[in-house]
C-alpha cells in the first residue's frame, strides 16, 4: 500500500513538475463564500472582493493603495464643475469577446444606482451620465463632490450588450422574488474568468489571457474555497489542501507560524475600534445621561488601560489608537494620534465633579461576531470601569440583533469599527459617524450628537475639490472629534493572513483584501 | 383504515403548520436582515424602504399567513443573501446532505451490528468491557470534537484524506453525487465516520441489550442441544431476531441525522443543507431559514406518519381510534 501510494506519489510530481502542464492555480481558503456572482445585488465587500477579480471598476487602487487609472485613462471636471468627463481605454474587451464602450459604463451606473440596488449607496452622488462617444462619457453628479473616484473604484463594469441579451439590466430585487442572470454567470474585463461554480464547495477562476493590463502575476488561475470553521481552516493550510488563507485565526498563529510549510503575513487593519455614547436626554434605564457632557467622557477614556487592552486582550498585535482614522487613510494627522495617560484617579475627580453617582448603570452593547476579540476587550473596559465606581452592564450578542438596538436608540454605549471602507478617506467616517443625523449624513451616529461647527466643516469639505484644502477641512474636523471625545479610538485590529511555500508573492493589504493579480507562485509559467 | 390515514394527514400537516408558526414567532429575536443587506454607506431611508419592500414592516401573523399561502403554492421566495429561488438552493443541496446520512447509516450498521453482538456473547470477556467504554466516550464526545481530531489524524498528520469540502462530483440528472469519482468517496470517509461516531453506539446497544434478551430465549437453547454450530446460532438465528427494532429505529434515525448533519457539514465544510441553514442565521436570511425548518419537520412527520401507517397495518388494533395507543412520535 505504502509502495503503491509512494509510486502515486511519484507519477503525480511527475506530472505536475513537467513543463507542459505547469500549472499555478491557487486555492485560497476563504472563511467564508461569496453571496453570489453579482456584485450588486447585497451589500457584502467581501463579495465585491472577490469578484474585483472578475469585475473592474473605471479607476483602482495599486500596490500602495493610491488610485490609478484601469478602464478609464483619464478625467476631467467639466467648467460646471459637477460634471466629470472620463476618457475610456481602448481595447479593452470583456470576457464573452464584446469590446468596452461608454454604453457599459452607462449601464452599469445605472443599475448600481437603481432604486432596487442596495448598493446604491456606494455612489450617493451620481445623477446621471452622458454618452459624448464610445470612448467618452460624462458623469453628472449633485454637486460638487470630491470624492468620485474613490466611490469608483467599487463601482464594477458590466457589458450593457449581455445584461441586456439576458435581462438582467436591473439589480435582482429580492422583494419582487425574481431570480436574475448575473447571480449565476459573470463577464467583465478583469484578469480573471469565472468558470464554475458550486456554493459553499468552490469557484474555480482561470487566468484571462486577454486582459488590457500586463500581469504582475504569475496564476493560471485560483480556486476560492470557503472554509467556515477556523480549526478546519488551519488543519488544510497545514495539510496543503490551501494555499492561503486571508483569516488566519488569532489563536492558531503561533501553531502556524511554527509549521514548516507555512508563513503568516501579520499587519494592522485600517480599521479603528472606538467607543462611542448616547447623547439622549436619558439613558435606556430612564436615569439621567451623564455622558453628553464632555468631562465625563474624558473621565471615561482616562478610565481605559490602553497598553494593558493591547498587551493582553490584543496581545500585543494591535496599534493603540489616539485619532480616528488610521495613519494611512488621508486626512490622518500625528498631532491627533495621542493618547491620554491611564489615570483612575483623575477620572473618578472628573465624575465628582461632573456629579455623577457612584455605582451608576449603563448598558455597554457589544458584538460577538464583529471586531477582533471584541467579547474579551468589551469585558476588559467593562471592569475598568467598574474600578472608577460606575456599573456597565455587558450586552454581548450578534450583529443582526444588536444592531436594530443601536440604530433605533435602545442601548447606551456602544463599539463601533471603521476602516473608512470603500472610500479610503477620512471623509467617510467624517459624514457617516460624526456629522449630525440628517439626510444622508450621520447614519452612524447612533448616539444623536450634533455640533454644528463640525458639519459645518464636513459639508465644505463635501464640496471642496482641492485636495489640500479638503484635507485640512477635514483635520479640523476630526481635531473637534478628538477635543470633544466625540468617541473613544481604542486601536486599529491586527489581521493575519497565511500562505504555504507553494506562493512566493502576496502583498498584504491593510484594507484587508486580498487582490491576487499581484500574487505570484513557484512554478514556472 | 382510510379513516386513519385521513387523520394521520390531517396530524401531519397540523405540525408543519406549527412549525412554521413558531419560527415565524422565533425569527423576530433574530434581528434584522435588512442591516446586514445594505452596505455602510446605504442611509437610513433607504433601509427604511427596502425594509418596506420585503414587507419585514408587517406583523408577524400577516408574514406567516403570506409564507404558507406562497408555500402552498410551491414558491418559497427568493434569498436574501444569495438571491437564489429557495427551493433551488435547498435542491442543490439535498443531495450531499442525504448521501452523507445514508453512508454515515451503513456504517453505523455495519460497525454496530458486529460489535453488539461480540460485546452480548462476550459479555464478560476484556474486550466487550473496553467496546462498552468505548462506546461510552463514543456517545458523549461532541461529534465537532470527533471532526476536528479526525482531520488532526488523517488530513495533517497522515496526508490520506482532505480535511474539507465534498471533492469532485458528478451530476446525474438534478442529483449531483460524489460517491462515483476517487476524490468525492475519499471526502466522504471522515465527514461519514464523524456523523456515523453517535449511531455506531446506539446500534451496537441496541443490539447487545436484544442480543441478551434472544440467548436467554429457549429456541436458542435447543438449537444448541441439538447441535447447531455457536456461531450460527448467534450470527444467524438469534440476530436475526434482533433486527426489528434495529430497523426502526435506524429509520427514524434518518430524519435525526439530517437535522444534526449541520454541525458535521459546518466542521467540514460539506455543502449540504445544514451548511445552508447555518449560513442563512448568521445573515438572517429569513426565507431560506423558513424553508429549511419546514423541510426538516416535513421529513420527520413523513417519517414518523409511515411508521405509524405500517405499525396499524400490520397490527389491526391500532387503527381503532379507542385503542390508538401506539405511535412512535419520537
Amino acid at each position: 500500500m505504502t509502495h503503491r501510494t509512494l509510486l502515486l506519489a511519484t507519477a503525480a510530481a511527475g506530472i505536475l513538475s513537467g513543463p507542459a502542464v505547469a500549472q499555478n492555480v491557487l486555492d485560497w481558503g476563504a472563511n467564508r463564500d461569496i453571496g453570489s456572482l453579482d456584485p450588486y445585488s447585497y451589500g457584502d465587500s467581501f463579495t465585491i472582493n472577490v469578484l474585483n477579480h472578475v469585475y473592474e471598476g473605471l479607476v483602482r487602487y495599486n500596490r500602495d493603495l493610491e488610485i490609478e487609472p484601469a478602464l478609464a485613462t483619464s478625467w476631467e471636471i467639466l467648467d460646471d464643475q459637477i460634471t466629470w468627463r472620463f476618457t475610456l481605454r481602448e481595447g479593452v474587451t470583456f470576457h464573452n469577446g464584446n469590446p468596452f464602450t461608454a454604453e457599459d459604463v452607462q449601464a452599469s451606473l445605472e443599475r448600481v444606482s437603481h432604486e432596487t440596488s442596495p448598493l446604491k449607496g456606494n455612489l450617493p452622488a451620481y445623477v446621471s451620465s452622458e454618452v459624448v462617444d464610445d470612448l467618452t462619457i460624462d458623469i453628472t453628479l449633485n454637486g460638487t463632490y470630491p470624492l468620485l473616484l474613490n466611490d469608483l473604484t467599487n463601482i464594477h463594469i458590466f457589458d450593457k450588450e449581455w445584461l441586456v441579451e439576458n435581462g438582467a439590466e436591473l439589480p435582482t430585487d429580492i422583494g419582487a422574488g425574481v431570480e436574475g442572470f448575473a447571480t449565476y454567470n459573470a463577464n467583465g474585463t478583469g484578469p480573471f474568468i469565472v468558470e464554475s461554480r458550486q456554493p459553499d464547495a468552490q469557484t474555480v477562476f482561470t487566468v484571462n489571457p486577454e486582459w488590457w493590463d500586463e500581469p504582475a502575476h504569475n496564476l493560471d488561475g485560483f480556486v476560492l474555497r470557503p472554509v467556515g470553521s477556523p480549526a478546519t481552516r488551519v488543519a488544510a493550510l497545514l495539510s496543503g489542501e490551501i494555499d492561503f488563507t486571508n483569516d488566519a485565526p488569532v489563536q492558531d498563529l503561533p501553531r502556524l507560524e511554527a509549521a514548516p510549510n507555512v508563513e503568516v503575513l501579520e499587519g494592522v487593519d485600517l480599521r479603528t475600534v472606538m467607543i462611542g455614547f448616547p447623547f439622549r436626554e436619558t439613558l435606556v434605564s430612564g436615569e439621567p445621561n451623564p455622558f453628553a457632557t464632555k468631562e465625563v467622557r474624558e473621565a471615561l477614556y482616562k478610565a481605559i488601560d490602553l497598553e494593558l487592552l493591547h498587551e493582553r486582550v490584543m496581545r500585543g498585535k494591535s496599534r493603540i489608537a489616539g485619532a480616528t482614522v488610521a495613519p494611512p487613510i488621508p486626512g490622518y494627522s500625528e498631532d491627533l494620534d495621542t493618547i491620554p495617560a491611564y489615570d483612575p484617579e483623575g477620572a473618578r475627580a472628573l465624575l465628582d465633579e461632573a456629579g455623577v453617582p457612584e455605582g451608576l448603570e449603563f448598558e455597554f452593547n457589544c458584538l460577538s461576531d464583529g471586531l477582533v476579540n471584541e467579547e474579551q476587550f468589551c469585558q476588559a473596559i467593562a471592569s475598568m470601569w467598574s474600578r472608577i465606581g460606575l456599573s456597565p452592564q455587558l450586552d454581548v450578542a450578534p450583529r443582526a440583533v444588536q444592531t436594530p438596538k443601536r440604530t433605533n436608540g435602545n442601548t447606551d454605549i456602544y463599539t463601533l469599527g471603521w476602516a473608512t471602507l470603500p472610500m479610503l478617506d477620512s471623509y467617510s467616517p467624517l459624514l457617516q459617524i460624526f456629522h449630525s443625523k440628517e439626510g444622508n449624513s450621520g447614519v452612524f451616529n447612533w448616539g444623536g450628537w450634533s455640533y454644528p461647527e463640525l458639519d459645518a466643516l464636513v459639508q465644505e469639505a463635501g464640496q471642496e475639490l482641492d485636495v489640500e484644502t479638503r484635507l485640512d477641512l477635514q483635520n479640523q474636523a476630526l481635531r473637534i472629534v478628538k477635543d470633544e471625545y466625540i468617541m473613544l479610538p481604542l486601536h486599529q485590529q491586527p489581521m493575519a493572513w497565511a500562505v504555504t511555500d507553494s506562493v512566493t508573492e502576496m502583498p498584504l493589504f491593510p484594507d484587508n483584501k486580498p487582490r491576487l493579480w499581484f500574487a505570484r507562485m513557484n512554478g514556472d509559467s | 383504515m382510510l379513516a386513519f390515514l385521513v387523520k394521520r394527514t390531517a396530524n401531519a400537516v397540523f405540525v408543519m403548520l406549527a412549525v412554521a408558526f413558531l419560527a415565524f414567532l422565533i425569527f423576530r429575536s433574530f434581528g434584522d436582515p435588512v442591516e446586514m443587506m445594505v452596505n455602510e454607506q446605504a442611509t437610513q431611508a433607504e433601509r427604511a424602504e427596502l425594509r418596506e419592500r420585503l414587507g419585514l414592516n408587517d406583523g408577524f401573523l400577516t408574514q406567516y399567513v403570506r409564507f404558507v399561502t406562497n408555500a402552498v403554492q410551491g414558491d418559497f421566495g427568493i434569498s436574501y443573501r444569495n438571491q437564489q429561488d429557495v427551493m433551488v438552493l435547498i435542491g442543490e443541496r439535498f443531495p450531499a446532505t442525504l448521501e452523507l446520512v445514508l453512508v454515515a447509516t451503513v456504517i453505523s450498521l455495519v460497525v454496530g451490528i458486529p460489535l453488539g453482538v461480540i460485546t452480548a456473547i462476550h459479555r464478560d470477556s476484556r474486550l466487550a468491557g473496553m467496546l462498552q467504554l468505548g462506546s461510552i466516550v463514543g456517545v458523549s464526545l461532541p461529534s465537532f470534537v470527533v471532526g476536528i481530531l479526525l482531520i488532526l489524524a488523517f488530513s495533517v498528520t497522515l496526508g490520506w484524506l482532505p480535511a474539507f469540502g465534498r471533492g469532485e462530483t458528478v451530476d446525474i440528472g438534478w442529483w449531483s453525487t460524489g460517491l462515483l469519482t476517487p476524490s468525492g468517496r475519499a471526502a466522504l470517509v471522515l465527514p461519514a465516520i464523524s456523523l456515523a461516531t453517535f449511531q455506531i453506539t446506539l446500534v451496537m446497544r441496541l443490539v447487545r441489550a436484544e442480543m441478551l434478551e434472544t440467548l436467554r430465549t429457549d429456541y436458542v437453547k435447543f438449537a444448541r442441544a441439538r447441535g447447531v454450530p455457536r456461531g450460527r446460532v448467534h450470527w444467524v438465528h438469534a440476530l436475526r431476531n434482533c433486527l426489528m427494532p434495529v430497523i426502526t429505529l435506524t429509520g427514524m434515525q434518518i430524519g435525526n441525522l439530517i437535522a444534526f448533519a449541520l454541525v458535521t457539514e459546518t466542521v467540514f465544510q460539506w455543502p449540504g443543507m445544514g451548511l445552508l441553514f447555518i449560513q442563512a442565521v448568521t445573515f438572517v436570511d429569513i426565507p431560506v431559514m423558513a424553508a429549511y425548518l419546514l423541510l426538516v419537520s416535513f421529513i420527520f412527520v413523513t417519517l414518523n406518519t409511515m411508521v405509524d401507517v405500517t405499525y396499524a397495518w400490520v397490527d389491526p388494533r391500532l387503527r381503532d381510534d379507542t385503542a390508538e395507543v401506539g405511535g412512535t412520535n419520537g
